[in-house]
Order: structure tokens, then sequence, then C-alpha cells
């Protein structure tokens, strides 16, 4: 734990660092009962890049994700210390409203999930709530959101139809057009392209390199390759530890850490 | 040997038979019954053949009419010990039931006869039945028809003769049903808008014309009877019919029983308002059930906190779907009817006192009372409806900054209205069929109105109604005359089965379109 606490004082050493969007602090996570998620994180993510979290298996990288966007507050005996800024205000002071918070910070899930309603009414769901009814306005906005997943062109003609009649891939897109319908400063992409075929992996790559334009994106994978692919920075670690964070390159080519290397190079993980 | 019956042990074969054979042992019973209520209740509207005949084991012998409603195998020594002078043969005999009819003229419409004595057995073509609003069936031949107490056929004729009759006896029932129909309508309008005078005459004319016309018939043994044709429902010759024919009757006879009121003390006709009573009273219970069930399972699986209080009101609640339902009668009576009824008739029908309105069995209570007694399927397939909602989607809305009231509102409800609508359906089928609480809180052998009219207020909560499972109860253990009745029974309790069984299907049908929705959900990612 000591040796994690002090590799902590040192990451990102040498990044050329843009402005930040997402500074974690001091940010320790467990569930009850259980051996502790987090521990003492801290993490600084730069404005308009990817960065990829990577890491064996249960080494917290989904749960610091969820802290993100405060999922896991819907997780019961989930206990959270320390800060969290999103644009240099704290998420998790009683003062912020998580719904806001949440449009704010988008997130695609593992497996795709769009409701069980046409692709119009899945991309125009956030909006309904917002209280957005006005017929215009939500066809103008699906159609950017449809437009900005790239998937505009494929449904364009049955847009009324069931989201459930799509293929997976495109039911991922879909899921990243409903989280862009809302305007979101930041994207979670937790293992978004993990559960497609190659192909359909190969667009939502492309896909997240195109919108890194106008959004922060974190990614957590598995996949190694696709983290040095599409992420400009990345964070690696380890049971519940940020070992290191730095320029992807950097990691890939010449990390800092023998923990790192090992996984790199696929000794362990 | 003994290692070939231990390996046949081990590898499992006993087993799979034990199972096969209590699959099969299901199967057996539920087609069993299936197959008897079917056989039994639809058999009942059949037209059966009328055998003529003369039994000489009477002193003197009789000449019979009648239509064997029942065999059976009995012990020779029983009969003995009843009738010793017969010469019977030594172990089992035969023997059926005759239906005789004529109960009006003879005074017992069932005999047990042993085939054996009974000599000379023909069908004649020309022997009618009659079937009466009064005293049951009626066997004869037909001799003449009178008008206004003047043959207008002579009655000495021949019966080969008389067939030219049997036309005019079909017309002039057809006149008579005409008139009865205009009757009703008469009827209805008067009560209806209470306009009395010119068609009260016309009422009390049509009811002269009505008794115009009557038919004489020649029973068995020999003596004419003059029937009145108003007293006569329906007139067939079952020998001389086609299979068309009978069809005919058949499906003339199912509709009466659906559509019709009872006759005969309850044992012919139709069911109509026992349908009836149980439909309202099912709607009833169902629009109280429903949103009662539903609110309490979202609650319990949404909101309430996951703790030890959560878990006894589950258990609890599962636990009152064990309750023998003539306990939820008996509370049904105390809480509802004596407590509540008693408190609304003090407060609001206090003029009509010590005689109750709501104080007494009725419709509401009866209908609170089942939904009571359902409300845990209700709430038991609601919650496993929305425990089956893929975590994935609620997680996937509130990361849109939507609400938990949003989410529930707008995804999670709207998915899980089938297993409501499962719920709901099960609950419907239990209550149809639940007949022990109802006796105590509103079912009655003979309700003197639907408790749906035309009056204001319409639906009248605090009246008593009849009910399918009360009356399948009543007619087969209360009847006074229980041969009669007893295939009626059959028929009312095919009815209920079926009206069952036909919800449960949909329930079944239901929950099969439901899994196949998360079915698409799945096979999409």
């Amino acid at each position: 734990m000591n040796e994690a606490s002090e590799n902590m004082n040192s990451p990102a050493t040498g990044a050329v660092e843009p402005a930040p969007c997402l500074e974690v602090r001091n940010l320790t996570l467990h569930y009850a009962r259980r051996r502790r998620a987090l521990d003492k994180v801290r993490l600084t993510i730069p404005r308009q890049r990817v960065t990829a979290l990577i890491g064996p298996s249960g080494c917290g990288k989904t749960s610091l994700l969820r802290c993100f966007n405060r999922l896991n507050d819907l997780v019961d005996d989930c206990v959270i210390t320390g800060r969290i800024k999103l644009e240099g205000k704290n998420i998790y002071s009683p003062k912020i409203d998580v719904t806001e918070l949440r449009r704010r910070v988008g997130m695609v899930f593992q497996k795709p999930n769009p409701f069980p309603k046409s692709i119009y009414e899945n991309v125009a769901f956030g909006l309904r709530i917002r209280g957005i009814n006005s017929r215009r306005r939500l066809d103008e906005i699906v159609q950017e959101s449809l437009t900005a997943a790239a998937l505009w062109d494929e449904v364009k003609d049955r847009l009324h139809q069931s989201a459930l009649e799509l293929s997976g891939g495109q039911q991922q897109r879909l899921v990243i057009a409903r989280t862009l319908a809302v305007e979101p400063e930041v994207l979670l992409l937790d293992e978004s392209a993990s559960a497609l075929d190659p192909i359909s992996t190969l667009k939502i790559e492309e896909l997240i390199t195109e919108l890194k334009k106008n959004y922060t994106i974190v990614i957590v994978t598995h996949n190694l390759q696709q983290a040095a692919r599409v992420s400009d920075f990345t964070a690696f670690m380890y049971m519940g530890d940020m070992i290191e964070f730095d320029t992807t390159a950097r990691i890939f080519t010449n990390p800092v850490k023998r923990q790192t290397e090992d996984y790199i190079t696929g000794r362990y993980g | 040997m003994n290692g070939g019956a231990s390996s046949w042990f081990r590898s499992g074969a006993p087993w799979i038979w034990l199972n096969a054979g209590a699959v099969a042992a299901c199967l057996a019973m539920v087609f069993g019954l299936l197959l008897l209520l079917g056989i039994k209740g639809l058999g009942h509207f059949w037209p059966k053949p009328v055998l003529q005949g003369t039994y000489l084991a009477m002193d003197p012998p009789i000449s019979v009419i009648g239509e064997i409603a029942e065999s059976e195998t009995v012990d020779a020594e029983l009969l003995r010990i009843s009738d010793p002078g017969l010469p019977l043969p030594d172990a089992a005999v035969e023997r059926h039931l005759l239906k005789l009819g004529n109960r009006d003229i003879t005074g017992n419409d069932f005999a047990w006869i042993l085939p054996e004595f009974l000599d000379e057995v023909e069908y004649p073509e020309r022997i009618v039945t009659l079937e009466r609003r009064e005293w049951g069936n009626f066997y004869g031949y037909l001799t003449g028809i009178s008008q206004n107490g003047e043959p207008i056929a002579q009655p000495e004729m021949l019966p080969e003769e008389t067939g030219a009759l049997w036309p005019e006896l079909q017309r002039r029932l057809d006149r008579v049903r005409q008139l009865r129909q205009e009757i009703e309508q008469i009827e209805r309008s008067i009560i209806a808008d209470m306009n009395f005078g010119a068609e009260r005459l016309r009422l009390l004319e049509l009811n002269h014309q009505l008794q115009r016309d009557s038919a004489i018939f020649r029973i068995a043994g020999g003596s004419a009877v003059e029937l009145p044709m108003a007293d006569i429902v329906r007139a067939y010759r079952p020998n001389a019919m086609n299979w068309f024919e009978s069809m005919r009757v058949y499906l003339s006879r199912l509709l009466e029983f659906l559509t019709d009121d009872p006759r005969e003390s309850y044992t012919e006709g139709g069911l109509l308002p026992a349908i009836y009573g149980t439909a309202m009273m099912v709607l009833l219970m169902s629009v109280i059930v429903t949103p009662l069930g539903v609110l309490a399972a979202v609650y319990l699986s949404e909101y309430a906190p996951k703790g030890w209080l959560t878990r006894a009101i589950r258990v609890s609640v599962n636990n009152l779907a064990g309750v023998p339902s003539i306990v939820y009668g008996m509370f049904g009576l105390g809480f509802f009817i004596y407590l509540a009824g008693g408190e609304i008739d003090r407060l609001f029908y206090s003029e009509s006192l010590p005689a109750p309105t709501f104080g007494t069995p009725g419709l509401l209570w009866a209908s609170l009372t089942l939904a009571l007694l359902t409300l845990p399927v209700v709430i038991v397939a609601t919650e496993e409806g929305l425990a089956n909602i893929p975590a994935s989607l609620r997680e996937g809305s509130l990361a849109l900054g939507a609400t938990k009231f949003e989410t529930l509102w707008r995804i999670i409800l709207p998915l899980a209205r089938p297993s409501m609508l499962t719920g709901l359906i099960l609950a419907v089928a239990r209550a149809a069929g639940e007949v022990a609480p109802l006796m105590l809180v509103g079912v009655v052998k003979l309700a003197p109105s639907l408790p749906l009219d035309t009056e204001f207020p319409y639906l009248h909560l605090e009246q008593q109604f009849m009910h399918l499972g009360y009356y399948v109860y009543d007619l087969a253990t209360q009847s006074p005359n229980v041969e009669a009745a007893m295939s009626q029974t059959f028929a009312a309790a095919f009815l209920l089965v079926a009206v069952v069984t036909a919800l449960n299907l949909s329930a079944v049908v239901l929950r099969g379109r439901l899994r196949e929705r998360y079915r698409a959900m799945d096979a999409g990612s």
C-alpha cells in the first residue's frame, strides 16, 4: 500500500498536459464487507483527449469510471472518500444535482442497452426528460446526434422502427447517439467495443477519434491494442491502485514501473 | 445378476421412470378431469333417443317411455334385498337409469330398470320430447291440438295419421315464442319508462293470447294429457332426427344455456345470471386489485430499503397466498360487511335501518374479499416482472440524467406491463373459480335481479348475485331432484373449467411474449 501511495506522487511526469477536465484526488472506494476497490487514486484527465484506463480484471477501472457520473451511488453500502472535480467543482459535494452531472458526463456501457422503443425515441429520451417536446427541435437533435454517432445514413429511413432490430454495433452507436443528444462534456466508455465484432469495433474506434475533437473521453478497455490505437493518455491500474499514468506513447514504449511493463508485455493480467 | 441390478440402479433408470411416471400421473388426472367434464357436460345438450318398452318386473307389467340417462353394474345381492321377488342372475347385473319425465303426471321422473326385464323395446319415430318451463321433460305421442279448448284435429285418429299435426305444432310453438318475445320487450320497457296504461293492457292481451293453444299427448300407459303450449320451450322427435337436426337442437340448447335465465328450480335452462354475476364480480375485483397490487409491488421492489422489514413484508405477502380462502370469507364477513358495511349504513342509510343496505353480503364486499385474496398473486407477479428487467436499461436511463422516478415511469413500468397483466389474469382465474368465501360475502342461489341494469345508479354494489362456482356447488348438493340436475351440473362445471382454463392459457401466452421480448434484447447484444 505504501509503495502504491508513493507511486501516486509521480504520475504523468513529463507529460504535456492540456487543461484538466476531471481531477481525481485521494479517491478511495470500498464496498461493505469487501476489499477496497480503489485506494487513494490520483488522476488528472485532460480535456478533449482520449484517456484509456487499462489493467487486469478487478483492478478497479470500471469502479473508477462509474465514480465520474456517480453511478456507484446506486450500489448499496458503497463508501467513497476523496474528491473528483469536474471543471473545478467537486462532484461529490451535496450541492451538486446528480441528474445534471449525469447529463454532463455521459456513459456508454459494455453491452449495448437501447431502450425497447423506436430508434427515434431512444435518441429523444434524454431530451424528453428535460422537457423538450417540440417536434422540430427533437427532429433536429436526433438527426445531429445520429450523424455524430455515424449512424444516420444507416437508419434515416427507419427511425420509427424498434431499436432492438439493429445489429449489435449499430445499437452501440445508437447508445452513443443517445448520450450525445443531451450534449455532455465528458463521454465514459466502459469496454464499449468489447462485445462487438471486429468491424463494429473498428467503427466505434473511428468514432472515438472523431468525437475527441469535441468531448473529453475516458475509455476502459481490456484490449491493449485498442488503447494504443485510440487513446492519447493511458492509466494503468492494478488492485485498486493507480500505478502509472502518462501519454499512451510512453506507457507502451517506455513505462516507468515494472508492473506496467509486465502487463503491457503480457507477463500477467 | 446382482451387478446387473446395481448398475441398472446406478444408471439412474429407475429415477427417470419415477419422474416420467409422475408426469404421466399428472397428465392422466388432468385429462381425465377434462374428459369427464367435457363428455358429461357437453353431452348434456345432445338430444338423446327415447325408447319405448314394456317392463316385466312389475306386476302387472307396465309400459315405459324414456331416455337412458345412466348405466351401471351392481351386485345382484343388493337388488335381492330391495326386491326379493325378482328371479335375478347370480353375480353382477347391469341396470339403467331411465328418465321417464312427466313428473307432473306420474310424480317420478327417474327409475332404475333391469334391461333383462324390458321387453318389446323400440324407438318409435313419433315419440315427442318436450322441454317445458316447469316439471322437466315430457315424453309422449302427439295426438291432437286444440285452440281455445276446441280440437282442430280428431284425437281418435290413429297415431300413424297424426303426422300432419307435427308441423302444425311447430308453427304454433313459433307463434308462442314470438308472443313471449313481445311480452318480454314490453315488460322491459315498462320497467325502464315507468309507462303504465296502454302497455299494461297490451301485456294482458298478449298473455291471454299466449294461453290460446294447447296440445294433447298420449303418454306411456295410454292416457291422454293436455298441455298448454305456453309451457313448452322446445319440442322435437329425437328418434326421427338426423345428425343435422340433432345438431340444431344441440346448438339451440347450448345457446339457451349461455344466454338464458334458469328454469325448473335451476336444474334446466340457462346460466346467464350466474355467468353475468361471475363476470361482474371478477371485473370489479380486477379494478380494485390491479392498482393496489401494482403500487405495492413497485414500492416493495423499487423503493423499500432492503432490510429485514422488507423481507418480512415480502414473506407475509407470499404467505397470504396460502391462507385458506374460507378464512378470507370470514374476514370479509367480519370486517367488510359487519364493520365497514354497518358503518356505511349508520352514516348514509340510517333512514332504512334496521334493514341493512350495505351491512349485508353483496357484490362490493365479495369483490373486495376476492381482491384481498388475489392481491398476493398480483404483487408477486409484478415484482417478478420488475426484477426481470435488465439492470442495464435502468443504468442506461439513469446515466442520461433521468431521475429514478422518470426511469421507472418511462422505461421500467412499460416493460413490466405484461407481467402485471399475467398477475391479473392469474388472479382473475383464481377468483372466477373461488366459491367458499363467496358463500359468506354475497353469493346466493337465486338473485332476483342482475347487479347491473338500466336503473339508477346502474351498478348495484350492495346487491347479492349469482355465481357459476356456487351454482355448481348448489346444484350438485342442494338440488331437490339430484338426477335431473346432474347433467346440468356437469355442463356448468365444464363451463367454469373452460373459463378458468382460457384465462390461464392467456396468462401463459402473455408470459411467453414477455420472454420473447427479453430474448430479442439479449440477442441484440
